[in-house]
């Protein structure tokens, strides 16, 4: 295959390279082929031209630029090692460099640009929101979230949080929670100190129980058998 | 700048503000400090009667506000303690007679020519209560070691945090009862704060000659400075003051009763 005439994809559009050796107007030709061989795929397309150290005044670079408009395609620049080259370009309004976006491109012909495709979003995580509070939630205050809901803190009684998710508090929970209040019944509700005046998990409603002996512990709370059920939360009921 | 403005307040009624207030102000003005007591109450006062002063007033804080007197000539001096003052409310007003605004304008007035500014505040968390707090620098919560007052003052410390600017939040536990929190059957001091988890400025016993006193019209700091209330009201004013005086416990629990708590026998 001819090697002639390499394409690259720049920043604002294709960067040509034609490369030294042969004749200018048999090469010019050789692109007019390449272009239209290729249907409409370089309609509209911006050109900049890369001639290396080929010393080329204004008329031939005008030709190149009538040849390439006669087929839709704009000619943007030419960059080139010759003084002589740069300087007609320069007379006829073209630009003699790339813009510094455009130095790490990769090359359309030999390879592929990256696809733009976002990583695989495990579908745990798509969607999940939530707010965090890190202080004491007292008496009166109302938390709604259509997430999540951690709190860094007691929730004391008179306090109230509704959720859609989970509810974790990292503190005493004292106050009225709702997780799952749009109906999941998945949804948990932890704490340091499980003591809620009510708890609510989707449809489910169950209240502390009046004295809890021994020592205050971690819970989890959830809907089990039919019903809200605590159980300890620590490294055996992480599942 | 001049005086600091203390707030007391409470959330729920009752639990002894006006009283607090007339006590830790005769106990401030005794050990030296200028203190004038406004009495925020407007509509329902009372400060004025448990100090004492009920038969002297003669303008009160909505007088001043609507200008028809100046501020000095409203203040009402405590003849039995020197540099004691009170503002009294009025008793005709709606409480919308006076903004808070107002309450700012009025209090700077008074910073310039005393230590302490001591508000009494309505009980509640509407227009009263929001009078009170806006020229506060600090506020002073009142509770009582019993669940309803500890909800309420929960729920005012929730409002006072809400606000913009910062403002120095501390509790005084009134009307504690040892025998009764001894048995387990009255919250204790731990248990109040571990619910408010804020500065713990003193303990004060109950004591019915409380009661007798602000029947008489004389606080019972001022007609018996030897009583266990009084001396308490005494180490709020110096630890306000900025001594260090350790708090005692006063259900002081005993070995025993600490051991039997952590066997999980107590409470």
């Amino acid at each position: 295959m001819d090697d002639s005439i390499t394409l690259k994809g720049i920043k604002d559009g294709l960067l040509v390279t034609i490369k030294p050796g042969g004749k200018w107007s048999e090469r010019m030709k050789r692109l007019a082929a390449l272009i239209d061989g290729q249907g409409n795929f370089f309609r509209g397309a911006r050109v900049m031209l890369s001639v290396g150290a080929r010393n080329l005044g204004q008329r031939e670079l005008q030709s190149a630029q009538k040849m390439l408009a006669k087929r839709d395609v704009a000619l943007i620049g030419v960059l080139s090692e010759s003084m002589n080259t740069t300087g007609a370009a320069l007379k006829l309004g073209l630009r003699v460099d790339l813009g510094a976006a455009d130095m790490v491109t990769s090359p359309v012909a030999q390879v592929a640009p990256l696809p733009h495709k976002p990583p695989r979003i495990d579908p745990e995580e798509r969607g999940t929101h939530g707010v965090l509070l890190r202080r004491t939630l007292r008496n009166g205050r109302t938390v709604h979230s259509d997430g999540h809901v951690v709190v860094l803190g007691d929730v004391n009684a008179g306090a109230v949080i509704v959720a859609e998710g989970d509810v974790i508090v990292w503190g005493r929970l004292r106050g009225v929670v709702h997780a799952g209040a749009g109906g999941d019944e998945a949804a948990v509700v932890c704490a340091l100190y499980l003591a809620p005046t009510q708890l609510r998990i989707a449809g489910y409603i169950s209240i502390s129980p009046e004295a809890r002996p021994g020592k205050p512990q971690p819970e989890k709370a959830m809907v089990r058998n039919g019903r809200i059920e605590a159980v300890a939360w620590d490294y055996r009921n992480m599942g | 700048m001049g005086a600091r403005v203390i707030t007391i307040t409470s959330g729920k009624g009752g639990v002894g503000k006006t009283t607090s207030t007339a006590n830790l102000a005769v106990a401030l003005a005794q050990l030296g400090k200028r203190v004038v007591c406004v009495d925020a109450d407007i509509g329902l006062r009372n400060l004025d009667v448990v100090m004492g002063l009920e038969n002297r007033i003669v303008y009160d804080l909505v007088d001043v506000v609507e200008g028809r007197c100046g501020l000095r000539q409203a203040l009402v001096r405590d003849k039995r303690v020197p540099q004691l003052y009170l503002l009294p409310a009025s008793q005709t007003h709606d409480k919308t007679a006076v903004s808070p605004q107002d309450m700012v304008t009025l209090t700077n007035q008074l910073r310039a020519d005393y230590d302490v500014v001591l508000i009494d505040s309505p009980a509640g968390i509407e227009w009263g209560f929001r009078n009170a707090l806006a020229p506060a620098d600090e506020v002073i919560v009142v509770t009582n070691p019993e669940i309803p007052a500890v909800r309420d003052a929960d729920r005012i410390i929730g409002v006072i945090e809400a606000e913009e600017r910062s403002i120095a939040v501390s509790v005084v536990i009134n009307r504690a009862k040892p025998d009764m929190i001894r048995r387990g059957e009255m919250m204790s001091v731990a248990d109040v704060l571990e619910v408010l988890a804020v500065t713990l400025l003193g303990i004060v016993p109950e004591d019915r000659r409380v009661t007798t006193a602000s029947n008489n019209g004389a606080p019972l700091t001022l007609a018996d400075r030897h009583a266990p209330v009084s001396r308490a009201f005494v180490e709020i004013a110096r630890r306000l003051l900025g001594e260090e005086i350790p708090i005692r416990d006063p259900a002081g629990e005993g070995v025993w009763l600490r051991m039997a708590r952590r066997l999980g026998l107590g409470r």
